[in-house]
């Protein structure tokens, strides 16, 4: 808040400029820029036969699809739970609230190895929750759903997180003015809060989704790993890798990013749209 | 936040919420039951298969000589990275937050890559620049330098992975302080340096420290960029999630929770902390 007073062509007073943008410019080259320059160059440096070929192969465009698709309907679902959370975190005080807003983080914190062959195990047929699963003749494990549930978890916090702060700055009095003027409980949601809630949650699913189709760790020991079934994207690049085939892996990897960083783009826009509605 | 205490229709202990008890119980209960499934049962299930088989299988794997080098490599991995990014964290945020100039809002999304970028990816990107099929990686290997399937393979990667944590904890927390105190100090007479270590350090010291947590913290965990550039050596370029995952594709899986249990343990500090700062931070406020 205090860059907008300093704005303008005053005069630097501060020390180190020069030495602090020069080597964040430096590292932020050697890190990331560089490197993440090789998946450009190595894709526009190949043979397009080989790109579109690559990208284009049926298990390829499968994995896609399965990517896709698995991890919008786990950001869709992390959208309700999200909400549900971050609104009971909030708004009701109940015994052992600390500890579940505390462990909202745990899928941040836990390595994705520990929860992947946490979900696999779970979901086994013989599994806690897979043997009730299995009464019924219904499996996760080897299926998409499978996928779905790794996902759900991986993208939890990023609504909870993004929701949180909104409802927190929500004052109850909105609602109440609402219903005092004769909306019902249901009016006041849609009409209300949901509108004013809505740049959030889609913010949170956005990072959720973006987060979740370049997911590995969690999501290969439960999907396992099925051609054409469960195979996700990052899988194939690996697999492609294992082959020694570097062409086929950058041109997997390339498509990926550029769904990963057109994501990106569009939660820019998002969130501008929610800056300015709360203007 | 204590305002709603005043309120009349107090409903369950100082809620801050006029819904029916009704439905702040049904919610309550249904985000029980979110975190029971996908929170509490599967910490639940880590020691619990670890410990299935006994107190003493559960110390000899993580006792076992591959489980402590795999340890040894991680540890090493974290010491190299967490002081690196911290390092660039700082520096960066003083740029960002100290000074105006051009191409800020470039900058600063341009620090968040790492975090739009796949694990598989990071650790391609790599193999891409320096494995030994690449121009660069050959001539390093003829210099008998070997970084793919290696040590300093598993550090870049993690570099590369872990890079916006700090940062992106600093960045924020400093610009909401400002310059003033810095720029009084200067024009008092005071040096860079002094500056830096007397007024601005302490002032970041706590979102200094939780950037470096969640640095430590996923520098430890990091699976699917260090699987493409280790080789999976055991012994030699194993970290612990790796480890898991061979024993756990061996069906050793008693061994393999074992291990698991240990980075449970950090994940669960990890948050703890996270939460005691936050709670310092808030304090503060």
């Amino acid at each position: 808040m205090n860059m907008t007073l300093f704005k303008g062509k005053q005069r630097k007073i501060l020390p180190g400029f020069g030495l602090s943008m020069g080597y964040t410019v430096f590292y932020l080259s050697a890190i990331v820029l560089v490197p993440l320059s090789t998946i450009v160059i190595s894709a526009f440096g190949m043979n397009p036969e080989t790109f579109f070929g690559a990208i284009s192969s049926p298990r390829v465009l499968a994995s896609y699809r399965l990517s896709v698709s698995t991890a919008l309907l786990a950001s869709l679902f992390d959208a309700v739970a999200g909400f549900l959370t971050a609104w009971t975190l909030v708004r009701y005080r109940f015994p052992g609230r600390r500890i579940l807003d505390a462990l909202v983080d745990l899928p941040f914190a836990l390595p994705t190895a520990v929860a992947g062959i946490c979900f696999a195990t779970l979901y086994s047929p013989v599994g806690w929750l897979g043997q009730f699963l299995a009464k019924i003749n219904m499996e996760l494990i080897n299926k998409p759903s499978g996928i779905v549930i790794a996902l759900i978890f991986i993208g939890f916090p990023f609504v909870v997180r993004t929701v949180q702060p909104v409802i927190a700055e929500l004052e109850p009095e909105i609602e109440e003015s609402a219903q005092s003027l004769g909306a019902n409980r249901w009016q006041t949601f849609r009409k209300i809060l949901l509108p004013h809630l809505f740049p959030a949650l889609l913010t949170g699913i956005t990072l959720a989704f973006a987060r979740g189709i370049g997911e590995y760790g969690s999501v290969i020991f439960i999907a396992g790993n099925l051609p054409f079934k469960t195979e996700i994207a990052p899988l194939m690049i690996m697999t492609k890798l294992d082959q020694f085939d570097y062409n086929g892996a950058s041109a997997v990897a390339f498509v990926l990013l550029l769904i990963s960083f057109t994501m990106l783009i569009l939660l820019n826009g998002v969130q501008r749209w929610q800056q300015k509605a709360y203007q | 936040m204590q305002t709603s205490t005043t309120r009349q229709t107090a409903t369950i202990t100082g809620s801050r919420s006029k819904d029916p008890i009704a439905v702040q119980l049904l919610l309550i209960a249904l985000t029980f039951l979110f975190f029971a499934g996908f929170i509490f049962m599967p910490l639940a299930l880590v020691f619990s298969q670890a410990l299935q088989k006994g107190v003493q299988l559960y110390l000899d794997s993580i006792r076992e000589p591959y489980a402590l080098e795999a340890v040894k490599l991680t540890l090493i991995t974290a010491a190299i990275v967490v002081p690196l990014n911290a390092v660039f964290g700082v520096t960066a945020a003083w740029a960002i937050s100290k000074f105006s100039f051009k191409g800020k809002t470039l900058l600063v999304s341009l620090l968040d890559l790492p975090f739009a970028v796949s694990p598989v990816i990071a650790g391609l990107i790599f193999v891409l620049l320096v494995g030994s099929r690449t121009p660069f990686g050959s001539w390093l290997g003829e210099h008998g330098i070997k970084i793919i399937f290696s040590t300093p393979g598993i550090v870049i990667a993690t570099l590369f992975v872990t890079f916006p944590f700090v940062a992106r904890e600093l960045i924020p927390l400093m610009e909401s302080q400002g310059r003033e105190e810095e720029e009084a100090a200067i024009t008092l007479g005071a040096r860079g340096w002094q500056v830096f270590r007397i007024i601005t350090l302490p002032n970041i010291r706590w979102g200094l420290m939780y950037g470096m947590i969640l640095c430590t913290a996923r520098s430890i965990g990091e699976f699917g960029a260090v699987s493409v550039v280790s080789g999976h050596i055991r012994g030699m370029t194993n970290t612990i999630p790796l480890h898991v995952e061979i024993l756990y594709s061996e069906y050793n899986y008693t061994a393999s929770f074992a291990v698991a249990s240990i980075l449970v343990f950090l994940a669960l500090t990890t948050v703890a902390i996270k939460g005691a700062v936050e709670k310092h931070v808030h304090n503060n406020q």
